[in-house]
């Protein structure tokens, strides 16, 4: 069997079990879909994008087991007041969950909306995946509009106060999970999305976002603590003139977390920022993979990454910046570093420019370090333990990502949870 | 309060003494000052008593009203009241000179087992602290030493000496690279804590600064020893001949 074949039939064992959900009016981008999955294949690890990260856990037909973690755990944005929903397992939990309604939007279920005749999300679901295959195919997103079996749909069309919080919860430990989200926020509109959970034994999550002119999209999440889970994701967002994006992640542990960020900046004078605070300790593979197209002029793009890595961790990087001819002004920045506790962990990084624009400035970097000695000898001599000095030096290191987050009060929320991993994962 | 006993120390990572043998007892409420030519080992000393890695003690004994320095961590040292205030101060991006301030005072405390204190009295202290040093607001929020000026260091490692309240305090080149005003600054900074429970070793290649901190006791290190140990005469005798006269006496 040659490349194409073994993809193919590897494929087809893949979505034995899935099943595309009916719908009127989603039918045929659910169809698309399944068709745009069928002519790529599933991923294959001399793929130029998944040489760093080996899919296999994801190919296979079954999620491989993942033990729960601390069911009781609170979760991280627990203080703040939010409109709260929850999956477990993938699953909406209505009981959990907050009644969807708010003023300034509307937000409803995917499994629900596809019961009726017609509707708004019918021009977007799918849209931005679609379009974000090219040029670098994306097949578990593809796999994910036409499979996911629920999610949430929000329409924003003013300014929305108080954030809207999914929680994922993880109740089993074979559970495989596929949700897809579409956002759209109207011209001059104002949301923050806050995300957290382990949410299954292995998750696929696809969020489209459409940002029109003038409006502002925040995004903060923690992807759960669970050892053993797996989970790739993605965000496809489009941007219009003069629009904000922001979207911060923080992960401590799981056995595999694949991170992709598509963003289009469409519009003139757009910002879009993407960060992201990865800890990883043992049986830990964390992949960032980022492509950001400036397609507009004036436009400010930002991908700042960190990751601590101790015994035996890799760290994955691909960020790319694409700057198409027209985008002049293009101010474009990428930083992805990572800070390697011991000899024994990884930091891999393909960090990319490809530029048609000749009135840009661009500039990117990647760095390996370890403790800086002679701050952390600085700081002991001041009667610091040397425990809480490697801590302090690791924040510091990781606060670049973290002061991404414009709110403060979630910036601490996320201090403070990082603070709490780096106490239990001291040598 | 300080004694070192001929204390010998060698590079860890090559076969080179630096410390020949170093023999010095700092009293309680003295001053002591070290003055000696550059690479004569003033700066290793201060390293070693701190607890600095990259040194290996091959004899010898240091004590801390007793207790045997070298068998602590530095942080361990810190807390039985040992401060180096750095000749290089080093500047840690990202970690804010409050926090580092405040976490610092407060982990001496838990050593020691007292209470920590709150973030309002902390406040308050390292404020009034920080003016008589001339430390403004905005010094106290930027990360440790991270953009300051040789100067700015210098007068930031006398804040930490007075927030610590060590009992026995090494100011390595404190003087170096502070303009007249501030020499006074850091010099009144330094007064200010003198006091009979209270050691000095202050490590210069200037007279200058101890027209501000009177020495009770000036030695002179050479090629890893103490060579001459006299009163403060010997540090005018230093800066008026150099020390060609003293090095050929002893040699
Ligand atoms: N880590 C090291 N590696 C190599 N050589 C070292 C190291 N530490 C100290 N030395 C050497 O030991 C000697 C003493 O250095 P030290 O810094 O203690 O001198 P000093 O008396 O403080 O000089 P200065 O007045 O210039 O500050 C020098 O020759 C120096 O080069
Ligand atoms: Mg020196």
């Amino acid at each position: 069997m040659g490349i194409a074949e073994t993809r193919i039939s590897q494929l087809q064992d893949r979505v034995v079990g899935l099943s595309v959900p009916a719908s009127a009016w989603n039918a045929e981008n659910r169809t698309a879909a399944v068709e745009r999955l069928q002519s790529m294949g599933l991923p294959a690890p001399r793929d130029e994008y998944w040489r760093f990260t080996d899919p296999k856990s994801l190919n296979a037909i079954e999620a491989p087991k993942a033990a729960l973690f601390d069911p009781k755990e609170t979760d991280v944005f627990d203080t703040v007041d939010r409109l709260e929903i929850v999956f477990v397992d993938g699953v909406f939990d209505a009981v959990a969950s907050d009644d969807l309604s708010g003023s300034n939007m509307t937000i409803e279920r995917l499994s629900d909306a596809e019961g009726h005749d017609s509707h708004w999300a019918a021009d977007c679901y799918g849209a931005l995946e679609a379009i974000g295959q090219t040029p670098v195919q994306r097949p578990f997103a593809a796999l994910n509009t036409a499979y996911a079996t629920d999610g949430v749909l929000i329409r924003v069309t003013g300014k929305v106060e108080k954030p809207v919080n999914i929680t994922y919860r993880h109740a089993n430990d074979t559970s495989d999970a596929i949700l897809h989200h579409v956002i759209k926020l109207e011209e001059g509109a104002e949301l923050t999305l806050l995300e957290n959970g382990p949410a299954a034994a292995r998750f696929n999550k696809s969020c489209e976002v459409f940002v029109a002119d003038r409006a502002a999209f925040h995004h903060v999440r923690t992807q759960g603590r669970d050892h053993e889970r797996r989970a790739v994701t993605y965000i496809f967002a489009d941007l219009g003139t003069e629009s904000v994006f922001k979207s911060f992640t923080l992960t401590a542990n799981g056995a595999l977390t694949r991170n992709e960020c598509v963003l289009r900046l469409n519009g003139d004078d757009a910002t879009a920022h993407v960060a992201g605070a990865s800890v990883g300790d043992g049986d830990f593979h964390h992949d960032d993979t980022v492509f950001i197209t400036h397609d507009a002029v004036g436009c400010e793009s930002r991908q700042v990454f960190k990751k601590v890595l101790r015994n035996g961790a890799t760290g994955v990087f691909q960020g790319k910046i694409l700057v198409k001819p027209d985008a002049q002004k293009t101010d474009g920045y990428q930083i992805s570093q990572s800070l390697l506790l011991d000899a024994d962990s990884q930091f891999l990084a393909k960090p990319e420019l490809e530029i048609y624009a000749d009135d840009v400035a661009c500039s990117h970097g990647s760095t390996s370090g370890a403790i800086d000695e002679e701050a952390l000898f600085y700081l002991c001599s001041r009667g610091v333990p040397k425990d809480q000095a490697t801590d302090l030096l690791t924040l510091a290191f990781l606060a670049e990502a973290v002061d991404e987050i414009e709110s403060d009060t979630l910036s601490d929320l996320i201090v403070e949870k990082l603070e709490g991993w780096l106490e239990r994962h001291r040598p | 309060m300080l004694e070192i006993k001929n204390l010998q120390v060698s590079l860890a990572e090559e076969d080179k003494e630096i410390l020949k043998g170093v023999n010095l007892t700092v009293e309680a409420g003295k001053v002591h000052a070290i003055m000696g030519p550059n690479g004569s080992g003033k700066s290793t000393l201060s390293y070693v008593l701190s607890g600095k890695d990259g040194y290996e003690v091959t004899g010898g004994s240091a004590s801390l009203d007793g207790e045997d320095l070298l068998e602590l961590e530095p942080e361990e040292r810190a807390a039985a009241g040992l401060f180096l205030a750095f000749q290089y101060p080093v500047e840690i991006p990202g970690v804010g000179n409050m926090t580092f301030l405040r976490t610092a005072v407060n982990a001496q405390r838990k050593a020691r087992g007292e209470e920590e204190m709150s973030a309002a009295e902390f406040l308050k202290v390292v404020r009034e602290r920080a003016k008589t040093l001339k430390i403004d607001a905005d010094m106290l929020k930027r990360p440790v030493n991270v953009g300051f000026s040789g100067g700015e260091k210098k007068r930031n490692e006398i804040l930490q000496m007075a927030m610590l309240e060590p009992k026995m305090c090494i100011l390595d080149e404190t003087d170096s690279g502070l303009d007249v005003d501030a020499m006074k600054l850091v010099s009144e900074g330094v007064n200010a804590l003198r006091d009979e429970g209270r050691g000095f070793l202050v490590i210069t290649h200037y007279q200058r600064l101890l027209d501000h901190i009177k020495p009770d006791v000036v030695h002179i290190m050479a090629n890893g020893r103490i060579v001459k140990t006299g009163g403060p005469e010997l540090a005018l005798e230093v800066e008026q001949n150099g020390y060609a006269d003293i090095l050929a006496e002893v040699a």
